[in-house]
């Protein structure tokens, strides 16, 4: 499927997006959570360029499983450093073991359910921390409402997540043709409520 | 049907020229080695002057854009026997030989006498990246040796040092630095460029790194080069005294660069070599707008 211009447009203003917030959205924050999140966007921002110059089809490489949980990862732990003192050790030994148990599956030829168990556990947890952890300060009135939109960013990528995931097992809940001509918008979206949300907090 | 004014049809002769010579002048490459010289002069954060920006931007335009008429002057019989240059005009006959020197010659010379005009360290150091790369590069090397990129590449450094030069009035180590991480950048650009037209380079008998040394040797040349290339950019934006959100935004995109420049030794194919020689490019426009702001 050829990438369509305006799927191009979409991916550079997601990259322009992601640039934006590494070098400043994030100034001023503590060290751990600057490089939490210079990862994270800055691995959409390569990626996105990735995806400019090679087109979607590049999603079917076996790397993108493993580059694409390092997004959720890293700026689940930006957010828990920043937010819940009291988890920083557990959570970053969480996101250690996680990223190593994913390489090690997605590298060894593991037999069975273990390497999709490990994906999906390491992704649903991470996820689900980037989408209930501001919305639920927000709620709370600990940060200014704004943040929840970070919130509105974790669904959506848990989203992406999901169609990209059940589409490389062979078990795609939309057409592999819609998939790859939503992604985009997908993406920009995506980025696009975790800058606003970040700004807002 | 009503018949053209002899204005009008000059006007259209003029017109058709014009759009026969922008081939000869690779458009794409001299934007991309103009932005690094303009880049090299705003990276000194100098008080801007408007009327010095736009001199340093039309004299380097004239010559590079000299330099690469001449290149492809003299290279017209190899252009002519490889796939990928042969529709060129100066290969396929649109414009003659003489033609294309007398326009190489000229720009080159407008080019260089604009520079010395708007300093003498300056346009010595726009003559040294014309010379590097029409005489040494192009007559003296191309066709005896591969390692005739270097010079191409000591060339290609030569607009950022030279709007530095510009902009500072000497040769100071961030302008070496900057020139360095051109130099180093070139062939993580040309020799993914060279594997991929491998043939192209093999029928018109020119010497390459992966038909003297192989495509092994080649790719751990390119990892090499880009991270000299990431470390030179790096420490040059570190001494220009670049916002630390800019670095980091730097430090990502060089992150990238490193990991195709590693995939292409450790995971080859087509798809790699091609991913690393486009963002490359883009690589390089971005850290010069970096530099720039």
């Amino acid at each position: 499927m050829k990438t369509s211009p305006l799927s191009r447009l979409l991916l550079l203003l997601t990259a322009l997006l992601a640039a934006w917030q590494v070098a400043i959205g994030i100034e001023g924050l503590e060290r751990v959570p600057v490089l939490a999140y210079t990862v994270g966007f800055g691995i959409l921002l390569v990626a996105c360029l990735l995806l400019i110059i090679l087109g979607l089809e590049v999603l079917e490489s076996p790397v993108v499983v493993i580059v694409s949980t390092v997004i959720p990862l890293s700026l689940s732990l930006g957010l828990v450093w920043e937010h819940l003192t009291s988890w920083r050790t557990a959570y970053l030994t969480f996101v250690l073991a996680g990223f190593l148990a994913i390489l090690v599956t997605r590298a060894l030829p593991f037999k069975g359910r273990l390497p999709v168990i490990v994906l999906a556990v390491v992704h649903g947890i991470s996820g689900m921390v980037i989408f209930l952890l501001p919305s639920v300060l927000a709620a709370q009135g600990t940060t200014r409402a704004g943040f929840a939109l970070v919130g509105l960013g974790g669904a959506l990528i848990g989203l992406g997540g999901l169609l990209l995931s059940f589409l490389k097992a062979g078990r795609p809940i939309l057409p592999r043709e819609t998939i790859l001509r939503i992604l985009p918008a997908l993406l920009l979206l995506m980025t696009a409520t975790f800058v606003a949300g970040f700004m807002l907090a | 049907m009503t018949a053209k004014s002899p204005m009008a049809n000059h006007q259209q002769s003029i017109l058709q020229r014009i759009r026969l010579y922008l081939p000869l002048i690779k458009s794409l490459q001299t934007s991309l080695l103009l932005a690094t010289g303009l880049a090299g002069y705003l990276s000194a954060h100098t008080p801007p002057s408007g009327l010095t920006l736009l001199g340093v931007a039309v004299s380097l335009f004239l010559a590079i854009s000299g330099s690469t008429v001449l290149n492809m002057w003299y290279d017209r019989d190899i252009d002519a026997v490889m796939n990928r240059t042969h529709h060129r005009p100066l290969a396929d006959g649109r414009v003659s030989p003489t033609e294309a020197l007398r326009l190489g010659l000229i720009l080159s010379i407008l080019g260089v006498g604009l520079a010395v005009w708007m300093s003498p360290l300056y346009g010595l150091v726009v003559f040294a990246g014309l010379f590097f790369d029409v005489v040494i590069y192009t007559l003296w090397l191309k066709r005896r040796t591969c390692w005739s990129i270097v010079w191409g590449g000591v060339s290609g450094g030569m607009p950022i040092l030279a709007g530095r030069v510009m902009a500072t009035g000497q040769i100071d180590l961030i302008g070496i630095l900057l020139s360095m991480a051109v130099l180093f950048w070139i062939p993580t650009h040309i020799l993914t460029f060279s594997m991929r037209y491998f043939a192209d380079y093999q029928s018109a008998r020119i010497p390459t790194f992966p038909s003297t040394y192989g495509f092994e040797t080649t790719r751990a040349v390119i990892a090499l080069s880009a991270i000299i290339a990431a470390a030179s950019m790096g420490v040059a934006g570190v001494m220009i005294g670049v916002q630390a959100g800019f670095l980091r935004l730097m430090a990502v995109l060089s992150a990238g660069l490193l990991v195709l420049s590693f995939a292409t030794v450790f995971r080859p194919s087509e798809r790699v070599n091609y991913s690393l020689f486009k963002y490359a490019s883009l690589y390089m426009l971005a850290s010069m707008i970096l530099l720039s702001i």
